[in-house]
């Protein structure tokens, strides 16, 4: 397996490179111009010349691309030009917080949609089976910008239990993590919705195939069955499930962190490609391609575990 | 099968320490952050180490919507950079709130007879944030900055490509000469003096003259700064300790912020939200110093017709414009110019062109278009007064027979294709005076301008222009620059429609907000009652 | 069924119509408000009335009316039209590519697979917004144009859904046999290992749809979505979102058609879902 892990893990690189020419060639092709943030936009033409000359914009695009990968392999991440500091510093902390929210985000996917989906599934058209499919249908028809206005509304101005004002780490984990929660849940709930969904489905689907009935028929408990069958198989597309939507957590946070006002990758990658700053948004497309790319990576090792049919191939 | 049992458990142990470990990652790289002299670390520390003695009552966290770009004071290529370094940077000069210029790093200065050289004198007793009493040296490395010595010699400063000499008269007098005599070059002395020898570091020491002085910056977050002690103007002295301006971009949730309790003032929030703050706050609400206008493209066809033209304006309702994207807050402009150049200000040609769908159809008719045309209007989609304003546009001009397509397009790409490739039929925009100037507004539509978007051409214009800018008779140019608003008005150059509006929304508890006609948010004069 | 579980089926069979019948009542209510935008709308849904500015909830506007005086109803009407043909051309594009793709991959798997994935990978570790940008910078914005980004957007999680699928089923005894039988591939992959993947393509494509109109609507909200001249729900929101406290009816009825089409939908899935699971 050593090997073919090797591949893949080449592989992988092979996808973030991929993705960061995608990205270059994005940039050229789309109209603007860095020199309009930096110089306004009725700077003369020959304040722009001598900018771009200076940046070396007017280089042929191959060459940006070069000199911009060779530079990125040895850890510089270049320089902003908006925000005129350095791109790993100005990255640095927003890693930090993107992470964080997503960590949190996916913790409590994890913690909500488990223990319901199980639940949902043990009595399948049960009360509590209906309770669960009506309310996950609902958090999941309900646009995230609107749920996380809505749950800032609720949560800190009528209940008063956060600050609707971003607290930066530096002010304690605590905190932090306090104000993190209330938009990783305006990620989390529609997400997490449809991993109950999923789980719910895929263990009905698993509970009428033919290796179940065996299993029954040679005088297995339902609850044995279930953990000794059911699970393991349904979890396959649970995971994959899962693992995508790290992509889509990604995503969600760019969008949460524009209406908490969180100062993360996803709010400066929106305002870094408002700037044309091809610099940020090159390394925040290959951070979060890197973040998505390994947990689809960290999938396919995880089906190895759980399904051993499953081979190298 | 134990086997399984072990994998299952081990699945659920990696997903529950899946957000753990991403943790875990990140708390590694905290410390390697901070010996890189962050910028929002060192921040914290201060304010860790001032929230212990600062009376919460005495600070304050203003709301602002937009990113800060680059902090270099005198580079300052935004507004909002521009109004919030007021108070941590002056120049020779300051702006004040009626739009004429103070003296500030100097205590006054002359302006020679052929209007060419201007003599400053600096005033005693001006110090730095980091304690230096500010020198000659200092002031004259500042403006040899603004003009370019630091890079390939553009200027930072547009304006001082007028300028051929800067020099120290004396230890306490420097001279500026210009190439043409100018009375406006002063306005662009408001540019910041700073330490010299400061280079590209000034955007991280950020040390300059004014009433607060620089503490932190976290891009995409907060600015912090604080009352400097030793300013020289003590009538003028910041009334707050700490003042934060916390970026926040979504607009719904600036106002909840300001209920919340966390914002205690949000400058430029769209009018549209007045409902929601009316009744709890302070409010004040001013025109923001553009000309928002459906701006005409008269290079290309139907638009090329000043029939046309004047026939669009006839069809349109201003009134009704700025009842919808204002609350009727909104100034009609009839030409471009704003009120707040009230020297220039022209109301009566806002009353020209009043809705008359009859003559329009009339102007239509004679122009050769009598079932009227189809048009496209491009509005940059990140501002949603424009784009509301075209969408009311688009169903005044129904009434005519002209079907106009709104096409929203990215902001840059507006720059790029619309700004300055002059590709497009007509876009609904502000435009402001970069340098806060009257001629600014004017100068851009004579036929040779480059900043001449709307392609406008008229012999009359370019000639009574540049007499007005030849004047050196203050009545005579004021004159000139009236007569010229009239030809813009005249010939329809674009559909001049308002000087849009804007709110500025306090808690109550604060008092002294002043406007000023140019990008200033002056917080020294704000103080809890 | 001497099986265990006939009591559990039982009880199965009295939720499952609930589902259906539920959900089929409010999607057919949707559709047919849906379809009654197309044709007839109280008044046009651009046209602006001073008079009528910010009116509540009426007799002469149900809905109410928007900070322009835009009757409430007819831009729900109309903005519900937008954003099913954009959901369903969307689940048209991914899905159908999703499927193809996924299916082959799984089904041969080899060098061919691991490419393909790779490039599925890319795509879905491109940041949407990026993606969605350049296609919008490119074409222009516009509501084939979204189509076309967010279907692009889809492909990559169906394709890894469905081959996720065929890795389980292709080395099951009864794909063995079929191809012992000699069973053409193509044959295998639609007739035989297909049907089994059902419940999980239905539950994939309920929320497939879900996520096209949430995902227009995100667009929306960054001001990349579809012009402001022909609306979705998802643009009304977000238009609206700024006077969610003043104006809640702007908000509240087309947020409540958003979530009632996306209920439906997904109630209609989770029925047919327990049918198919009954049936097999």
């Amino acid at each position: 397996m050593g090997k073919a892990m090797l591949k893949r893990l080449g592989l992988l690189i092979g996808t973030l490179l991929l993705v960061s020419v995608l990205a270059f060639t994005a940039f050229s092709v789309i109209p603007g111009d860095p020199t309009d943030a930096v110089l306004g936009i009725e700077a003369t033409d020959e304040q722009i010349a001598a900018f771009r000359a200076q940046m070396g914009l007017d280089l042929p695009v191959w060459q940006r691309y070069w000199s911009w990968l060779s530079a990125f392999v040895t850890g510089d991440f270049g320089r902003s030009f908006k925000f005129d500091m350095p791109v790993a510093k100005l990255v640095a902390d927003r890693v930090q917080v993107t992470l964080l929210l997503a960590g949190v985000a996916f913790a409590l996917i994890a913690a909500i949609s488990l223990p319901l989906g199980l639940l949902a599934a043990r009595r399948p058209g049960g009360v509590v089976d209906r309770i669960i499919t009506v309310l996950t249908q609902i958090t999941m028809s309900v646009p995230n910008f609107v749920l996380g206005i809505a749950l800032m509304y609720f949560f800190a101005l009528v209940l008063k239990w956060f600050q609707p004002e971003y607290v930066p780490l530096e002010q304690g984990l605590g905190p932090h993590l306090r104000f993190l929660v209330f938009p990783a849940l305006a990620i989390a709930l529609p997400k997490s919705a449809m991993t109950v969904k999923l789980l719910r489905g895929s263990i009905l689907g698993e509970l009428d195939q033919d290796y179940i009935r065996t299993a029954y028929s040679k005088g297995n408990s339902r609850a044995a069955v279930l953990r000794r069958h059911v699970l393991r198989n349904a979890m396959i597309p649970v995971v994959t499930f899962l693992a995508m939507a790290i992509g889509d957590i990604m995503a969600g946070s760019i969008v949460i962190e524009q209406v908490f006002g969180i100062p993360g990758l996803g709010r400066i990658l929106i305002s870094s490609i408002g700037n044309r700053d091809y610099p940020v948004v090159q390394a925040v497309v290959v951070l979060l391609a890197a973040v998505v790319v390994g947990c689809n990576f960290l999938a396919d090792l995880l089906y190895r575990v759980m399904d051993p049919r499953i081979d190298g191939r | 099968m134990p086997k399984f049992v072990k994998r299952a458990l081990l699945l659920l142990v990696v997903i529950a320490m899946l957000p753990a470990s991403l943790y875990g990652c990140t708390g590694g790289t905290e410390p390697t952050s901070a010996p890189s002299g962050d910028v929002s670390n060192s921040g914290s520390e201060a304010s860790a180490a001032q929230s212990g003695e600062l009376p919460e009552g005495n600070s304050v966290t203003v709301g602002i919507a937009q990113d800060l770009s680059s902090l270099d004071p005198q580079l300052a290529a935004t507004a909002g950079v521009r109004e919030v370094l007021f108070n941590i940077f002056e120049g020779l000069v300051k702006a004040s709130p009626d739009g004429s210029v103070t003296p500030a790093v100097a205590s006054d200065y002359e302006l020679s007879e052929d209007g060419k050289t201007y003599t400053f004198t600096l005033r005693e007793g001006v110090t730095f944030h980091n304690g230096e009493t500010v020198t000659v040296e200092d002031v004259v490395y500042s403006l040899e900055r603004c003009a370019g010595s630091e890079n390939d010699g553009t200027p930072l400063v547009s304006a001082f490509s007028n300028a051929v000499s800067i020099e120290a008269v004396d230890e306490s007098h420097v001279a500026v000469t210009l190439a043409e005599p100018s009375t406006e070059f002063i306005n662009a002395l408001t540019s910041p003096v700073i330490p010299a020898g400061s280079g590209p570091s000034i955007t991280e020491t950020m040390v300059g003259t004014g009433p607060f002085r620089f503490v932190s910056y976290a891009p995409q977050d907060n600015l912090v700064m604080e009352k400097y002690d030793g300013y020289w103007n003590q009538e003028k002295a910041a009334k707050l300790d700490r003042v934060t301006f916390k970026i926040i971009p979504d607009v719904n949730s600036l106002v909840i912020g300001l209920k919340g309790e966390t914002l205690d003032m949000v400058v430029h929030l769209p009018n549209t939200l007045l409902g929601e703050v009316e009744n709890e706050f302070t409010v004040h609400q001013n025109t923001m110093n553009i000309v928002q206008a459906l701006y005409l493209n008269n290079a290309v066809e139907p638009f090329d017709n000043e029939l046309v033209r004047q026939a669009m304006y006839y069809a349109i309702d201003v009134d009704e414009i700025i009842e919808f994207v204002c609350s009727g807050a909104g100034v009609a402009t009839g030409t471009s110019m704003y009120p707040a150049q009230s020297k220039y200000f022209m109301p009566e040609l806002a009353e020209n062109y009043q809705k008359d769908v009859e003559k329009a159809k009339e102007l239509l008719a004679q122009a050769g278009y009598p079932d009227g045309f189809t048009m496209t209007i491009t509005a940059p989609s990140n501002y949603a007064q424009h784009m509301d304003t075209a969408m009311v546009l688009i169903e005044q001009l129904k009434a005519v027979g002209i079907t106009a397509e709104l096409i929203p397009v990215e902001w840059q790409s507006w720059v790029d294709d619309v700004y300055r490739g002059r590709n497009y039929q007509s876009t609904v925009c502000g435009i402001a005076a970069d340098d806060m100037t009257a001629r600014e507004m004017l100068v851009r539509y004579m036929s040779d301008n480059r900043k001449n978007f709307i392609a406008f051409s008229d012999p009359e214009y370019d000639e009574v222009m540049a007499q007005a800018m030849a004047s050196t008779d203050d009545a005579e140019q004021t004159a000139l620059y009236k007569r010229a608003q009239e030809i813009l008005n005249e010939r329809a150059a674009s559909l001049w429609l308002q000087d849009a509006c804007e709110l500025v929304v306090m808690n109550p508890e604060l008092e002294g907000f002043t406007f000023y006609r140019t990008y200033v948010i002056d917080m020294a004069a704000i103080s809890r009652k | 069924m001497v099986f265990p579980r006939q009591r559990n089926d039982s009880t199965l069979r009295k939720p499952r119509n609930w589902y259906l019948t539920i959900g089929a009542v409010l999607t057919a209510c949707m559709l047919a408000f849906t379809a009654l935008g197309l044709f007839w709308t109280p008044y046009a849904p651009s046209a602006m009335n001073g008079a009528a500015r910010n009116a509540p909830p009426s007799a002469a506007h149900p809905f109410g009316c928007d900070a322009y005086g835009r009757d409430v109803l007819s831009r729900t009407l109309e903005g519900a039209g937008a954003t099913l043909t954009i959901a369903l051309a969307v689940l048209a594009v991914g899905a159908v590519c999703g499927l193809v793709v996924g299916a082959l991959c799984g089904y041969y798997g080899g060098p061919a697979d691991a490419l393909v994935m790779r490039l599925c990978d890319s795509v879905a570790a491109f940041p949407s917004v990026l993606l969605a940008l350049v296609v919008l910078a490119v074409t222009g914005p516009g509501r084939y144009n979204v189509i076309g980004a967010l279907g692009v957007l889809f492909i990559p999680s169906f394709a890894r859904l469905v081959r996720g699928e065929f890795l389980k089923y292709r080395d099951r005894d009864f794909v063995k046999s079929a191809r012992l039988m000699g069973v053409g591939d193509m044959r295998i992959i639609f007739v035989h290992i297909l049907p089994n993947l059902w419940p999980t393509l239905l539950s994939g494509l309920t929320i497939g749809f879900n996520n096209a109109v949430l995902a227009e609507a995100s667009m929306s909200y960054l001001g990349i979505g579809v012009s402001p001249t022909e609306p979705s729900l998802g643009y009304t929101l977000k238009d609206a979102q700024g006077s969610l406290f003043t104006l809640p009816w702007c908000t509240v009825f087309p947020g409540l058609a958003a979530v009632l089409l996306i209920l439906g939908v997904g109630l209609v899935g989770e029925g047919i879902r327990e049918r198919m699971g009954a049936a097999s």
